[in-house]
Formats: structure tokens, C-alpha cells, sequence
């Protein structure tokens, strides 16, 4: 598991391996003051940060 | 008071390990550590049988021996269910919570048992039943069972039960409503200020100490792999189906969204006290992106999205409540072939 969370701390606090810093703690995989083709290219960038860490053995935090 | 009492193959005399597969057998009366429950329950209460298993058999059969349970407790007319001590032994109290569970939920009758917290029943079975912390040395037998009877009496005299530090058993995580004279802040100032003075004082939200989680290893081949979604920023159907509350949840629900390419705004909403919900309600990949691993999907990025998304309610739960949903959530996504996730949090 991957999570994608603005609250990243709390995240390696409570035992999570793989973690992506979210966007913001209204929209971790979003941002509404962006532009739609803005917003899905920083979804996709968030997202694919999630699979690589799932790829990668070991502990991540980014 | 009538009680019976549930108690593994040791404290029942049979033997150690070597008869850890012994099975089930009902005794009348007290049996080794039943007696000394017996005679602190007073004149007035009697153990009237002792239910008898090995821990293997126990542990491998839960459904089985709480089902026996419960038709002993029946057929006895007990009103109290008392199962171990059982200490750090494992299996033992294992079986132990399973079986105060069954009880206290198929009869309604107060059901008691006693372990460490380290037991690994302790987790398993706190939120649902009152453990006595009975610690790790079995020396403590006394003044564990005269804890189990004294909460024992007053469940079953429907008195008021106090807190886990005053009646001894492990937190459940409940929250209590109660009036208080002073407010929020200046209690919260009162800490603070014991804090520093180096005094002592009782945090109203303890924080409780987490074990670390084994890293997994890492997925070999995603475009072979089914990937999840799963989020505890609330997202649910329209309408709410599972009626999440805005904070302290106790359910999770997976929803379907097989055969769409995206999540529409109208057909979601968000149950969650804890953040501004309208982006969300806006757009539900801003917190689930379906969209994205749909694409991925289809380049084949990855091998699968699974085609429904895990939700809760990730707001102020204990720790005790999460571990459940969680446990609860990794049965259903390995059942449905899931190899692995992207949760989202808030």
C-alpha cells in the first residue's frame, strides 16, 4: 500500500511505509484553483509517484 | 449469580502443550482457577460449570467453541460469562475474546475476561468486551479475578461502570459524554500547565503508542497487478448507503464503479467533519482518482483497477476502531484478488 496524504507526518507516525505528500488536505490528489488539464497532469504526477513507490522495495517518503 | 467459566487445558488440569488439541468438555462446578473465582464471588453467586478447552483446538476452531459456549450458558441459566485469566498465553486469550463476544452478543449477557495487553486477544477483542489488564505474571491470579468479579457484579446489577483506570480493564476506546465544570481550554491549560511543572495528569484522548508495520515487498509487475483505491476522506455514494457519521466512525463501505471511465460529481458526496468537503463534491478524484488509473489502465500502466473503492471516515477514531476497519478492508480487497493499493487520506 501507497498512501497519498498532505499530512505526511502523521502518516510515518502511525506506521505507513509508502508515502506521497498529497496536494492539500482538501484535495489530495487535486487542486480546484488549477486549470482541468493542470489538475489531471498533477494527479497523474501525484499518482505516479504512488505506483513508483509501490515498485521500490523498502520505505518511501516524498 | 449463576456463572460459567471458560478456561484452556492447563489451568484445567489436563496438561501443557502436549494436550493443546484436547477437546472440548463441559465440567460441573469450579474447576483450578474457578475455584478461587468461586469463592470471591461470595455466598450469594456459584460457578455452576466449567467449560474446558485445549488452546489449539480452541484457537483453530473459534466459531465452534463460542457456539458451544453459548448452549452451555443457555442450558445452565447462567447470567455471567467469565473466560480465563489468560495472561500472555495467546491462543488462550484468543479464544477467550472470541468466545465473551459470542456470548455477550447471542445471549446479552455480561461477558468478562482478563489478559496482558500485549496478548494479541487484547486487540482483537476490546472494543467488544471488558478485559481485565490481569498483566503478564500469573501470580496476579487474586487480584485479577477479584477485578473480574467486582465488574462482573456491577454489569450484572446494571450499574454504572467507571473508568478503565478505576475498574482496571483495558480502554475500549469509547467516548463518554460527561458534565465537566471547567471548559475545554482551561482544562486543556490545566495539562499544560502539569505538564511543565512536571506533575501528573490524564490526557481526556490518550495518545496510544503504535507497533511498527513490516514494510511489504514491493510489487514485481504492475501492468500485471489489480490495484485499489481506498480513501478515509468519506467519500460515498449519493444518499450516504452505510450512514457514515462526520467523525468517530465505526463503518467502511466499498462501492462498485465497474464499467465507468470516471466518478460523476452527482452521483457522490462526502461524509467527513474534519475538512472543507466542496472541492471533492466538485470533483471525486480530487480525493479517489478513478480517472487517472483508468488511464493507466488502459496503457497498461497497470494490470487492473479494481472496479469498487474502499471508503471510511478518517476523523478522530481511535486507534482500536481504525485497526478493525482496516483489518476489515485488507480481508475483503486480498478475497477479491487485490495485490495491491493507493490509499488517500485527507
Amino acid at each position: 500500500m501507497a498512501q497519498v496524504t498532505p499530512m505526511t507526518p502523521v502518516a510515518v507516525a502511525l506506521g505507513s511505509n509508502r508515502v506521497i505528500r498529497g496536494w492539500g488536505i482538501v484535495y489530495p490528489t487535486g487542486d480546484s484553483d488549477l486549470p482541468p488539464n493542470e489538475e489531471r497532469d498533477l494527479r497523474r504526477r501525484i499518482v505516479q509517484q504512488a505506483l513508483d513507490a509501490l515498485t521500490t522495495e523498502g520505505r518511501t517518503e516524498v | 449469580m449463576r456463572v460459567v467459566h471458560y478456561i484452556n487445558q492447563f489451568f484445567g488440569g489436563i496438561g501443557g502443550e502436549e494436550r493443546a488439541d484436547s477437546p472440548l468438555e463441559v465440567r460441573p462446578g469450579p474447576v483450578g482457577p474457578g475455584r478461587l473465582l468461586d469463592q470471591l464471588l461470595g455466598e450469594e453467586s456459584h460457578v455452576v460449570s466449567t467449560i474446558v478447552c485445549g488452546d489449539n483446538l480452541a484457537a483453530e476452531n473459534l466459531d465452534d467453541v463460542a457456539v458451544a459456549a453459548i448452549s452451555e450458558v443457555k442450558a445452565s441459566g447462567a447470567d455471567l460469562f467469565v473466560a480465563g485469566p489468560c495472561f500472555q498465553a495467546g491462543r488462550y486469550g484468543t479464544a477467550a475474546g472470541a468466545v465473551c463476544a459470542a456470548v455477550k452478543e447471542k445471549l446479552g449477557i455480561p461477558a468478562i475476561t482478563a489478559m496482558s495487553v500485549e496478548n494479541p486477544g487484547a486487540d482483537l477483542y476490546r472494543a467488544s468486551v471488558y478485559i481485565i489488564d490481569s498483566g503478564d505474571d500469573v501470580s496476579r491470579m487474586q487480584p485479577t479475578l477479584a477485578a473480574m468479579v467486582r465488574l462482573g457484579k456491577k454489569l450484572s446489577a446494571g450499574e454504572k461502570v467507571g473508568r478503565p483506570s478505576e475498574e482496571g480493564y483495558l480502554p475500549q476506546g469509547a467516548l463518554k459524554s460527561e458534565f465537566v465544570e471547567k471548559s475545554a481550554a482551561s482544562r486543556l491549560a490545566d495539562m499544560l500547565l502539569a505538564k511543565m511543572r512536571g506533575e501528573s495528569f490524564e490526557a481526556e484522548v490518550p495518545i496510544q503508542a503504535t507497533e511498527p508495520v513490516p514494510v511489504p515487498p514491493a510489487v514485481t509487475d504492475l501492468s500485471q497487478a489489480t490495484v485499489a483505491l481506498v480513501t478515509d476522506g468519506g467519500l460515498v455514494p449519493k444518499g450516504n448507503p452505510h450512514q457514515f457519521p462526520l467523525a468517530f466512525s465505526r463503518v467502511w463501505g466499498a462501492y462498485s464503479f465497474a464499467g465507468e471511465e470516471a466518478l460523476a460529481p452527482d452521483d457522490y458526496e462526502v461524509s467527513h467533519g474534519g475538512y472543507d468537503n466542496r472541492h471533492v463534491e466538485q470533483d471525486p478524484h480530487r480525493l479517489v482518482p478513478v480517472d487517472t488509473l483508468r488511464e493507466l489502465e488502459k496503457h497498461g500502466a497497470i494490470g487492473k483497477l479494481h472496479e469498487e473503492f474502499l471508503s471510511t471516515t478518517g476523523n478522530g477514531n481511535p486507534l482500536a476502531n481504525s485497526r478493525r476497519i482496516g483489518r476489515e478492508m485488507a480481508k475483503r480487497l486480498k478475497d477479491s484478488g487485490v495485490d495491491t493499493v493507493v490509499l488517500t487520506s485527507t
